[in-house]
């Protein structure tokens, strides 16, 4: 398991900088938020995104992909990071992809592999149903009927749920909310009848929403995988979320840094420039300790994903503290960052506080660092 | 063709052959192998090993072999070190000659020193230890007193040095000496090495809180020491002191790489001593997710020295990376040890005697020793300093700081 990028996989880091540098550079991002675009991301963009065939990487080429591995894709996400660059990569691509990929069958793959990796369509995941992370924590009734199933319950904080052509929802087709068996994995069409997407608008413009769903009826062949199994599949995609959600978290506390560490240098304040203070050159010093740790912990999350040799239990706790620390040193980051700039760290001028609020949510999606913290010991446990 | 692969395969070979396999198992702290006048050896394997290394000239594989050395290329030596890495062979001994010492002589030492200091060090012979601290010269390093008086063939030397590690086991040391009272302080220091069989010297241990300590205090009273133990140009010991510390560095990231195993397995002393998650209070349920955090700051820490030598092979800059290093381990293990106090409540709190378990007295000693850690080798304050100053580039203070 190697914790560095292959020559090819830091080629591809640097033609990402280049291209989002030009295309679409934070200003961009802001652009979106004060137009109040819905999907929270640029159209033409995500087109390109797709033609220079990022929407491939993670996937095996028998499914139309590029089988470039998923430490390929997080060396993307950690430059989208960098430039807070809004996409449906990761809703779509690697947590959509990856549930048809593990799950669906060959006419599920036929039907939807090729327009997600053409960015002809659009899959959104839909997990979340309480405020805070729990995929087994799953209320969302699928009761078995004559004609399939039938689904009542709701979803939330659904990323790219706006506009998407379909969700993966998963349900409750039998046990308790909070035990891992009984979960089923489904896909619904956006425009099944009964069910009601409507937009959250939060912090960091992106594209959230909410499901509704009310006696939506779907067919047995919108089941993905086994009924009643669908935990373990979930938890494989969301693995692949949450390391390549923690790469991009990593790409961002990295421009935060860099840019305060900048600021430090040239703010003048006392007739000095306020880096040579020793309380804030060793505050700062801590935030640069923090973003290695990081990216050690980034770099075997991605490494985990990709090497078929781990047993699952040591790849989802690889990926739990990959997720968990890039949470962490991007919200110390954050904080610091804002303090260090001072009255202009406060003020909607500067991209700090963009940083700040797009670091908060992607904290808290697929697992904020309690949840990993427990899921880590949970694991360790397991395994002895 | 490819000679670099037939040294892989005769290396492999070779090392399989002659490692013994209990010289292949993790190491417990007590039976690491100091190299010196008097190495002991607790079993027959580790000398068998000790041995054969020492006679590949592999303690310091890529010196050259006029020296002592295994005479083999920087390609060679890191094809050497991951085969042993691979199967997973324990360094047959400790050297802090070698690793440090060794490439400052190389760098800065006459012909005759290299001819004279190498090759014992080489084949193991010699145990160093290092004179840098003072009792008034701690962080501020360059403010060191003991002097080196030119006597004609000879120097005299007064003075004391402190916290030198094994100063009282070791057979010569390497120290930084005031050679010009009157210069800017950086500039009047020289790097001396001498005997510690030397008359005028002795070395004391010191006691800790933690109880016995490997650190001792030496004193020096009119210690004669030949010219030709000057290493480098006299007054210029600083740029050496520099190079020297670097080597440490890079020193205690290969041992890093040795993964000493941990004395104090975070999760599995959680599972010993708190009760399961079924049957847990609040406190216990908090207690149990703050050990666990601490165990995923560690595995982080674990996969950056991992990292760390993969860039190093790889040709990378790993400054950035290696800055923080010690920085990182030092308080991580105070934070843990505090969380491990926490979990074993008063069974942590022992201090001899047959009402604890062995493990639970270690812990306490462990607790103590920890806050030596980010004091000793450039203390917390000081990594932090070298982390804004080399690696953020931040601007200087209007006080002289260390960290340059």
């Amino acid at each position: 398991m190697s914790l560095v990028y292959s020559e090819e996989q830091q080629l591809l880091a640097d033609t990402a900088a280049e291209f989002l540098m030009a295309k679409s550079p934070v200003a961009a991002q802001r652009a979106l938020r004060d137009a109040g675009a819905a999907e929270g991301f640029d159209a033409a963009l995500w087109r390109e995104i797709v033609d220079m065939g990022w929407s491939a990487i993670p996937f095996p080429e028998s499914l139309g992909g590029l089988a470039f591995g998923c430490k390929g894709l997080g060396a993307v996400f950690e430059q989208i990071g960098r430039k807070l660059s809004a996409s449906p990569l990761l809703s779509s691509v690697v947590l959509g992809g990856a549930v048809i990929e593990l799950a669906g069958t060959e006419a599920q793959q036929a039907e939807w592999m090729a327009a997600l990796i053409g960015g002809g369509k659009r899959i959104a995941l839909a997990v979340d149903e309480q405020p805070r992370h729990d995929p087994a924590g799953i209320a969302l009734r699928a009761e078995s009927n004559a004609g399939g199933y039938l689904l009542n319950g709701s979803k939330t904080f659904v990323a790219d749920g706006i506009g998407a052509d379909a969700y993966v929802v998963a349900a409750r087709s039998a046990g308790r909310p909070g035990e891992r068996a009984g979960i089923s994995l489904f896909l619904v069409p956006a425009d099944a009848p009964g069910l009601r997407m409507s937009p959250m608008r939060m912090l960091d413009s992106r594209n959230h929403a909410v499901l509704a769903l009310d006696g939506v009826q779907i067919g047995a062949d919108a089941l993905l995988g086994a009924a009643g199994e669908g935990f373990d599949v979930l938890d494989a995609a969301l693995d692949r979320g949450r390391v390549c959600l923690a790469a991009e978290l990593l790409g961002a506390s990295q421009a935060l840094l860099d840019m305060t560490v900048e600021y430090l240098k040239t703010r003048v304040q006392f007739d000095v420039p306020i880096g040579s203070f020793q309380a804030l050159q060793h505050r700062a010093a801590w935030c640069h300790a923090h973003q290695e740790l990081a990216r050690s912990a980034v770099m075997a999350g991605l490494a985990a994903l990709d090497d078929p040799a781990l047993d699952g239990a040591a790849r989802a706790r690889l990926a739990s503290l990959a997720k968990w620390k890039a949470g962490d040193a991007a919200h110390r980051i954050s904080r610091e960052a804002v303090q260090m700039h001072g009255g202009m760290g406060v003020t909607d001028e500067l991209d700090v506080g963009l940083f700040l609020k797009r670091i908060r949510v992607a904290q808290a999606c697929l697992g904020d660092g309690d949840f990993h913290v427990q899921r880590y010991g949970e694991l360790g446990t397991a395994e002895d | 063709m490819s000679t670099i692969e037939d040294f892989r395969r005769e290396t492999r070979a070779w090392l399989e052959a002659n490692c013994p396999p209990s010289m292949r198992t993790p190491m417990p702290e007590g039976e690491l192998v100091w190299g010196g006048r008097e190495v002991a050896f607790e079993t027959e394997d580790q000398r068998l090993w000790f041995a054969r290394m020492r006679d590949k000239g592999w303690f310091c594989p890529d010196w050259p072999v006029a020296y002592g050395g295994g005479g083999l290329t920087p390609e060679q030596t890191a094809v050497l070190e991951a085969e042993m890495r691979r199967l997973r062979c324990r360094p047959p001994q400790i050297n802090l000659g070698i690793w440090m010492l060794g490439p400052v002589i190389l760098e800065f030492g006459t012909e005759e020193q290299k001819r004279q200091l190498l090759p014992p060090m080489a084949r193991g012979e010699i145990r160093w230890c290092q004179g840098f601290s003072e009792p008034n010269a701690g962080s501020d390093l360059a403010s060191l007193k003991t002097g080196a008086v030119d006597a004609g063939d000879h120097f005299v030397v007064n003075g004391t040095k402190i916290w030198t590690s094994y100063g009282d086991k070791s057979d010569w040391m390497y120290m930084l000496v005031r050679t010009d009272p009157d210069a800017p302080k950086q500039q009047g220091i020289s790097l001396l090495v001498v005997d510690m069989r030397s008359p005028g010297i002795e070395a004391k241990p010191i006691d800790l809180i933690s109880g016995k300590s490997s650190f001792c205090q030496v004193f020096f009273d009119d210690v004669k020491v030949p010219k030709g133990q000057l290493i480098g140009p006299l007054d210029g010991g600083w740029t050496l002191a520099k190079a020297l510390l670097q080597h440490e560095r890079r020193a205690m990231s290969k041992f890093g790489e040795l993964s000493l195993p941990t004395r104090f397995d975070l999760l599995s002393i959680v599972g010993r001593y708190l009760p399961p998650p079924a049957s847990s209070s609040p406190a216990d349920v908090v207690l149990r997710q703050r050990a666990c955090a601490m165990a995923m700051d560690e595995m982080a820490y674990s996969l950056s020295a991992q990292r760390m030598g993969e860039e190093m092979r790889a040709g990378r800059d790993v400054s950035g990376l290696m800055s923080i290093m010690k920085l990182v381990h030092s308080e991580q293990e105070k934070d843990k040890f505090e969380v491990l106090l926490d979990v074993l409540g008063h069974r942590a709190l022992g201090w001899e005697g047959e009402a604890f378990e062995a493990q639970e007295l270690a812990l306490a000693r462990a607790w103590l020793g920890s806050f030596a850690q980010t004091i000793a080798g450039g203390s917390s304050e000081v990594q932090l300093n070298v982390i804004a100053k080399r690696v953020l580039e931040l601007p200087e203070g209007n006080a002289g700081r260390q960290g340059k």
